[in-house]
């Protein structure tokens, strides 16, 4: 069975499964339909696999905004795999670019990379960090919208005391959820509403706790400093804990993702990334250079302004979703 | 930083050509391939890139590159003004209406920074134009956005419009601009919502308030992070909306805004200002040429030099020079010109706007502590006149009691008393030196 059919076969194998991968094939409409098409037009154009035919095959990738050294590697490894199967007409190179891009997603991980990571039968604390505008209080209103229907019981912290209206958001989004928000007033000092959450939650019992931080370009050290409070504060407050952080990008931004990864992690230690506004024509590419530079995952990705527009990541569905075409052409 | 600049770059690849005495076509061939590279890093989108480099390559195949010395610096040379020239030769100017209101709306992306552009805007309209502007809040779908526009008028005192939630964002448009009227306010920023410009709805409320409120400026709010997308964004807001401008923010972060540059070359509006910081005083004039240098890693000399002009007396700028010659250099002079420099803004930002700044050993990377930079005032402060004037005389007995007096300890005071005397020893060199070669560059005391 040639690897896209197993591809294939992974999403019509039950129901469930398939409808991920329609959810994913719909929001990402956009970004597919230039993307696979593109490389439908190239292979099209050429008949021969040739020097030309991979220097505009490293466009189409970069345009996806995949980051350049991680292109740069790949096509050295199509090239050796092109090499080695003998390959010399261009469509069959199609099958080889995919799994190349899914090997590289997953590389030696066979674990699971995608689930969150909570606890049972105690507190579980989530630190959400990123940069400003990504989307962070949104993401947090729709995690906690799904851990709530998943049936526990869900707090949040409003740890953005920094930016206008940013508790008033979270606020609202409280109570679409349904969930307890711990908040100060604006201005004051983010560890410490952090702390009092975390108070709270253990005597309330909750299950989970998100906490919000302000937006924070990862080039302001004192702010990256703040951070690195907080997580102070948590980890003091509770053993283990944040048993996750994630960062938020934004499906739009370019190279400069690989930037935010790499020192929101070495402030935060980053455990995986919500990859948001996917439903553009964006296509957020920089995840694989980031999984393959940083190995940190993909867990969730967000799909639309509704609550219920968060979807856990799916690697095969991501890929599926950008060469569905190619794959229904044969 | 996985990124150098593409002086960085270029500067090996010449290295690897030294030696020939001729550049040779498939020379230019490497570097234009470095020129490309290092704009695609940037994010500048691809097909921009392609345009870009082959006017590059043509240019550079010229004897101008050929037949220079320094060959590797005459293709930064031509990127650069090539750059500038496409990014858009002058700083352009706000629209002001014949009759006012000023109408100026703001579109773009969620998560752009539209809501603290427009406050930034206001603030900069009142301090350089002398104008009153009404801020309209026409989000109405993300939740506290209207909140949050409310908030900064409460800090920037300044009049916000609002109907709630409930109302429709055309007609919230419409009925400020009748308030404005009243209230006798000359500009009105209109807030929107951030929306996909693939979500016709949403783009179709854009039209409909353009077309009641007749904007005399419409500007597109750009993150300056965003990558190969950029170019679709610009493209459909422009063909809906006809934008005038843009204004790119978060700049202040590391990213090369290779953005900048794909927008200008798609949508052929310029870019007016950028987003330099959380604060609501900081929007600034954009520079082309700035941008150009920035694109390209290659420092920010030109801002650098103007926040220096801005700080530095020139007497007193003399008088120091005078100091260095005759190494009469006192700790008192130092304190001085510290505050100089921490006066032109936050070390770090300076610092990254020095050419080859991340070539430089000590400087790649370098994390300022502005704290640190208090405990040396502070150690110097708890200095008597008479050793701040003489270093030497600076015994163990001293030390402690400079120490306690500073709240630092022995060891700090130490350290920071090596460094004066290597930085004398240095300024001497450096004196020697004038009118020859150029000094090795300096360290300061606190790095």
């Amino acid at each position: 069975m040639s690897f896209i059919d197993k591809l294939k076969s992974r999403f019509t194998k039950n129901k469930q499964e398939q409808k991920v991968s329609e959810t994913y094939i719909a929001g990402m409409e956009k970004s597919r339909k230039s993307f696979s098409g593109k490389i439908n037009d190239l292979i099209a154009r050429y008949r021969r696999v040739d020097e030309d035919f991979f220097e505009e095959l490293e466009e189409i990738l970069i345009t996806a905004d995949v980051g350049v050294m991680t292109v740069m590697d790949l096509i050295d490894e199509l090239k050796m795999e092109v090499k080695r199967r003998n390959i010399k007409e261009t469509n069959q190179v199609k099958e080889v670019i995919s799994e190349k891009l899914v090997d590289l997603y997953f590389g030696d991980d066979s674990e699971d990379i995608t689930t969150l990571n909570l606890q049972d039968n105690e507190l579980t604390v989530i630190l959400v960090v990123g940069v400003n505008g990504v989307g962070k209080t949104t993401s947090i209103g729709k995690l906690a919208h799904q851990l709530k229907q998943e049936g526990k019981q869900v707090m949040l912290a409003a740890g953005d005391t920094f930016r206008a209206g940013a508790i008033e958001q979270l606020e609202i989004w409280g109570e679409r959820a349904d969930v307890e928000v711990i908040k100060q007033s604006s201005g004051s000092d983010p560890a410490a509403v952090i702390f009092d959450a975390i108070n709270a939650a253990k005597s309330r019992g909750a299950d989970v706790l998100i906490c919000d931080t302000a937006g924070r370009l990862q080039n302001k050290v004192n702010l990256m400093n703040e951070l690195e409070k907080i997580k102070r504060v948590i980890a003091r407050e509770v053993p283990n804990a944040p048993h996750e952080v994630l960062l938020v990008l934004d499906a739009t931004t370019g190279q400069n993702a690989l930037s935010q990864a790499k020192i929101f992690s070495e402030v935060t230690n980053v455990s995986g990334i919500v990859l948001t506004k996917l439903d553009g024509t964006a296509k957020g590419g920089i995840i694989l250079a980031i999984r393959h530079e940083l190995g940190i995952p993909v867990k969730y990705v967000g799909l639309g302004e509704q609550m219920t527009d968060l979807q856990p990541f799916d690697a095969y569905a991501y890929v599926y979703g950008l060469f569905a075409d190619m794959f229904d052409d044969n | 930083m996985a990124f150098e600049g593409l002086a960085d770059r270029l500067q090996s690849t010449i290295k690897k050509i030294t030696g020939k005495g001729k550049v040779s076509e498939q020379d230019v061939k490497t570097m234009a391939r470095e020129v490309r590279l290092a704009l695609l890093e940037a994010d500048v989108n691809f097909k921009v890139v392609k345009d870009f480099v082959n006017r590059i390559r043509e240019r550079a195949v010229g004897q101008e590159v050929m037949e220079s010395l320094t060959p590797g610096q005459q293709v930064v040379k031509i990127v650069q003004e090539e750059l500038t020239a496409l990014m858009g030769g002058e700083e352009s100017k706000i629209a002001v209406a014949n009759r006012p209101p000023t109408v100026i709306m703001m579109v773009g992306l969620q998560g752009a920074g539209k809501t603290t552009t427009t406050g930034k805007l206001a603030n900069l309209l009142r301090k350089e134009y002398n104008r009153s502007p009404l801020l309209v809040a026409c989000d109405i779908y993300r939740p506290a956005a209207k909140d949050q526009l409310e908030t900064l008028g409460k800090q920037l005192n300044m009049p916000v419009f609002s109907m709630g939630t409930e109302a429709n964002p055309v007609e919230i448009a419409k009925q400020a601009i009748e308030h404005a009227k009243e209230e006798h306010r000359d500009y009105v920023i209109i807030d929107t919502a951030g929306r996909l410009h693939v979500d016709h709805e949403l783009m179709d409320e854009l039209t409909e308030i353009k077309a009641i409120t007749k904007p005399d400026e419409i500007f597109l709010v750009v993150d300056a992070m965003t990558g190969q997308d950029a170019v679709n964004v610009a493209e459909s807001f422009n063909e809906q909306l006809d934008i005038s401008g843009v204004i790119l923010t978060k700049l202040d972060g590391d990213t090369r805004g290779g953005a900048a540059l794909s927008i200008k070359a798609v949508t052929e509006k310029p870019i007016k200002f950028v987003g330099m910081g959380e604060k609501l005083d900081q929007l600034e004039v954009f520079h082309p040429e700035r941008m150009a240098s920035r694109i390209l890693g290659m420092g920010d000399v030109l801002t650098l030099i103007e926040k220096a002009q801005a700080q530095i007396d020139e007497k007193q700028a003399r008088e120091l020079e005078e100091k260095m010659k005759t190494a009469s250099f006192t700790l008192d002079d130092f304190l001085e010109q510290m505050g100089q420099v921490r006066n032109m803004g936050p070390l770090d930002e300076l610092i990254a706007m020095i050419p080859g700044a991340n070539r430089m050993k000590g400087l790649k990377n370098v994390q300022f502590d502005e704290k640190q930079l208090l405990h040396i005032e502070a150690i110097i402060q708890s200095m008597t006149k008479m050793e701040r004037q003489d270093p030497e005389i600076i015994n163990s007995s001293r030390k402690r009691r400079i120490a306690k007096g500073s709240g630092t300890s022995v060891s700090q005071v130490n350290r920071l008393l090596k460094q004066f005397n290597e930085m004398k020893k240095m300024m001497k060199q450096m004196t020697n030196m004038q009118q020859g070669k150029r000094g090795r560059g300096f360290n300061l005391p606190f790095m």
